[in-house]
């Protein structure tokens, strides 16, 4: 898959006070691709998903979103962050609008459409992860599943590029866990591209093109599912498949 | 008896119109310090360490004297002398408005952090500007959970408004006043104000609740705030 | 500088004899207050229904109307009923009636808190239902009140200026005389107001520090 590379990242730094979160990343997304990440807790995954659309300003290194600067865009960010979805861990729905309106809203303020198309947009959203039944409750009137499709369809709408997902599915029940990773399937196979943390294994193998493992704010190793699962070149790598697999059951195991 | 009972019906008339007076201070203050203290509690939470420190002093200056210092201090001297001839129900207003914005700022300010970070991210990762994302997204949520906490800020000027007396108000204290001057029965009338008072505090509140309850969301600001 | 003159020389000496007139309107009420507080709040929550119910009145009666309205009623009013009082007296008589209210119902929430096993482990041990709550629950109670009674203190102190419309000359009377006659409203309001800043904030202060010390180890609220 030699296609067009549309987000790059060189040489991204950030620190905490003394703590280096982030230590020099980079690399390169090609247009449909999907690159999973994987990493113990603290090594700087959300970090590094925050950095390429600017919720944490890094300290050093630059993104590009089709050759475009991303870093140091100033007031253009509001612009770029429209066409870099973002899914959060804990959903972060706006729990005083409904579903539907939670996918309006940033239609109608920054998008600027009328209410009319908005809408329409907003349950055309729905309908894609399966939630036009849901479309007038509040947020807390779903269950995790259903809310982290919301949230999805609420990025979706703003028809990104790219979608960022940090853990979409680690605050879910373990059934729950399935028509979400269903939704992000179906986005990969119709050519989204997709950065995704997760830990489950079982999608990476089937959707990733690549998994990047990641290991005190450095990229120790990548490679497709089949090369880093199967042939890992460090040993930290290998203890942290097995500790997974020990978590999470066996590796490779489809949903 | 008879008599006390006509001396209160003589008076009624002239002690309620007061009663316009009061409610129109506790109003008037309610907005100032309802935009006042958002304004504040946006600076505190959002602004740079100079802004926040900055209301930090004036919610700790507001919120340490008593409404009679406030009131003595801009009646006869920060008015007087800034060359502003204004009415005392104006400054009662002011005074009390100001004073009540630095309570408000605080309840505002606890219900913007306790939205937590991640609604002022979502909003942003989908484009919004901060201004946009505190307008639409943090402000809606953040009053919606104050609204008990800021039901309690009208019995506190509803009783404080009483104050303003002491710069010569025409409220129902004021008038009450007048009444025993003129006919030397302070209990029935000063019963009677008082009276006025409870029910309007207790009157009010019950519509206050009325009101939270009308503009609850399904399961959102759950519990006690 | 011919102000600062003024503050040392002028000022200053009857603002202090009005701060000790302050201090001791607080001093006097607080117990006071506390008392009614508690009495007010068991009746509530363990009096009888005729009880319970007076000290609900009693509480929606003193909160709703103002405390200057209060003070009026107790030192312009009684007397024609033939019971009068000392401006201080009846300062202190309608700050305790109020700080009880308030009090009240900050006690009255602890002690809804209390669990209910704690009263039937005393009655267990033999007290009568009296002895439970002065012993067990109120000692309890009371520690949970603390915060909003904090509150209620600091509120108490700026409230204590009203007792200068009774002519008790306290800091605030004290500083009205001072400004009248030198006509410097301004600058008197502004000393006074720093005054009481002190006093609020020193109060406070003292009231944290006795939260933490009163706090029961290992008991979460
Ligand atoms: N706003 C912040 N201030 C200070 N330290 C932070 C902040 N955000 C993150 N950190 C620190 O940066 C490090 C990396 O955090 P990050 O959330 O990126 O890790 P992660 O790989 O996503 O971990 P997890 O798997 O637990 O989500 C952690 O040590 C964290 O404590
Ligand atoms: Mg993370």
């Amino acid at each position: 898959m030699a296609g067009e590379i549309i987000l790059k990242v060189r040489d991204i730094h950030k620190s905490y006070g003394s703590t280096e979160v982030l230590r020099g990343i980079s690399f390169d997304v090609q247009k449909g691709e999907t690159k999973v990440f994987i990493g113990s807790s603290g090594t700087g995954k959300s970090t590094l998903l925050r950095c390429i659309n600017q919720l944490t300003v890094p300290d050093r290194g630059q993104v590009w979103l089709h050759g475009e600067e991303v870093t140091h865009s100033g007031k253009e960010i509001n612009r770029l962050r429209q066409k870099i979805g973002m899914v959060f861990q804990n959903f972060n729905l706006f729990d005083h609008l409904t579903a539907r309106k939670n996918v309006e809203v940033a239609l109608i303020k920054v998008r600027k459409m009328n209410r009319k198309e908005a809408g329409d947009k907003a349950m055309e959203e729905l309908v894609r992860v399966g939630l036009e039944d849901k479309a007038d409750l509040y947020p807390a009137e779903l269950s995790g599943g259903q809310a982290q499709r919301v949230s999805i369809a609420r990025a979706l709408a703003m028809d990104p590029d790219v979608m960022l997902f940090d853990e979409p599915t680690s605050a879910l029940d373990p059934e729950l866990t399935g028509e979400v990773l269903q939704v992000m399937k179906d986005l990969a196979q119709n050519g989204m591209t997709m950065l995704v943390v997760t830990h489950e294994m079982g999608f990476a193998c089937s959707v990733a093109n690549e998994i990047i493992f990641m290991e005190k704010g450095e990229i120790l190793e990548s490679g497709s599912p089949s090369e880093l699962i199967c042939n890992p070149r460090y040993d930290r790598t290998k203890q942290f498949l097995n500790k997974l697999g020990e978590l999470y059951g066996d590796i490779g195991r489809q949903r | 008896m008879n008599d006390t009972i006509t001396l209160i019906f003589k008076a009624l008339p002239f002690i309620l119109q007061g009663t316009f007076v009061t409610l129109k201070i506790v109003a008037g203050a309610l907005l100032v310090g309802f935009i006042c203290g958002l304004a504040l509690a946006v600076g505190q939470v959002y602004g740079r360490p100079f802004l926040s420190g900055s209301v930090a002093f004036y919610v700790w200056f507001f919120r340490g004297l008593p409404n009679l210092v406030l009131l003595f201090l801009f009646y006869y001297g920060l008015f007087p002398l800034m060359g502003l001839d204004v009415s005392a129900f104006f400054i009662a207003v002011t005074a009390l408005g100001l004073r009540s914005s630095a309570y408000q700022s605080q309840l505002f300010r606890g219900c913007i952090q306790s939205l937590g970070e991640g609604q002022m991210m979502a909003a942003r990762s989908l484009g919004m500007t901060r201004p946009q994302a505190v307008w639409n997204i943090i402000l809606p949520q953040a009053l919606r959970i104050s609204l008990p906490g800021w039901s309690n800020e009208y019995p506190i000027l509803l009783t404080d408004s009483a104050v303003t007396y002491a710069i010569g108000v025409m409220e129902i204290l004021t008038r009450g006043n007048l009444v025993v001057s003129r006919t030397y029965q302070p209990m029935p009338i000063y019963m009677t104000c008082a009276l006025i008072f409870i029910i309007m505090n207790y009157g009010g509140m019950k519509m206050l609740h009325l009101l939270e309850r009308r503009l609850q969301i399904p399961g959102f600001g759950r519990g006690e705030h | 500088m011919k102000d600062l003159l003024f503050i040392r020389e002028v000022l200053i000496p009857p603002l202090l004899e009005g701060l000790a007139v302050t201090i001791k309107l607080i001093f006097f009420s607080i117990p006071f207050g506390l008392l009614a507080g508690m009495i007010i709040a068991t009746g509530r929550v363990y009096g009888n229904r005729m009880i319970s119910f007076l000290c609900r009145a009693y509480v929606i009666v003193f909160k709703g109307t103002p405390l200057l309205m209060l003070l009026f009623l107790i030192y312009f009013g009684l007397p024609s009923l033939g019971i009068s009082f000392q401006p201080f007296t009846a300062a202190v008589i309608g700050f305790v009636i109020c700080n009880g209210a308030y009090n009240s119902e900050y006690i009255r929430g602890a002690l809804l808190s209390v669990r209910t096993g704690q009263l039937m482990a005393a009655e267990a041990l033999g007290m009568t239902r009296g002895q439970a709550v002065i012993n067990i629950i109120l000692p309890q109670a009371m520690r949970r009140a603390l915060p909003g009674i904090s509150n209620e203190i600091i509120y108490l102190i700026k409230y204590s200026s009203l007792a200068y419309m009774l002519t008790c000359i306290e800091l605030t009377g004290a500083g009205k005389i001072v400004a009248s006659r030198y006509f410097k409203f301004t600058l008197v309001f502004l000393v006074v107001g720093v005054f009481y800043l002190c006093l609020v904030t020193i109060a406070g202060r003292i009231l944290g520090f006795l939260e933490k010390k009163l706090q029961i180890p290992g008991l979460i609220k």
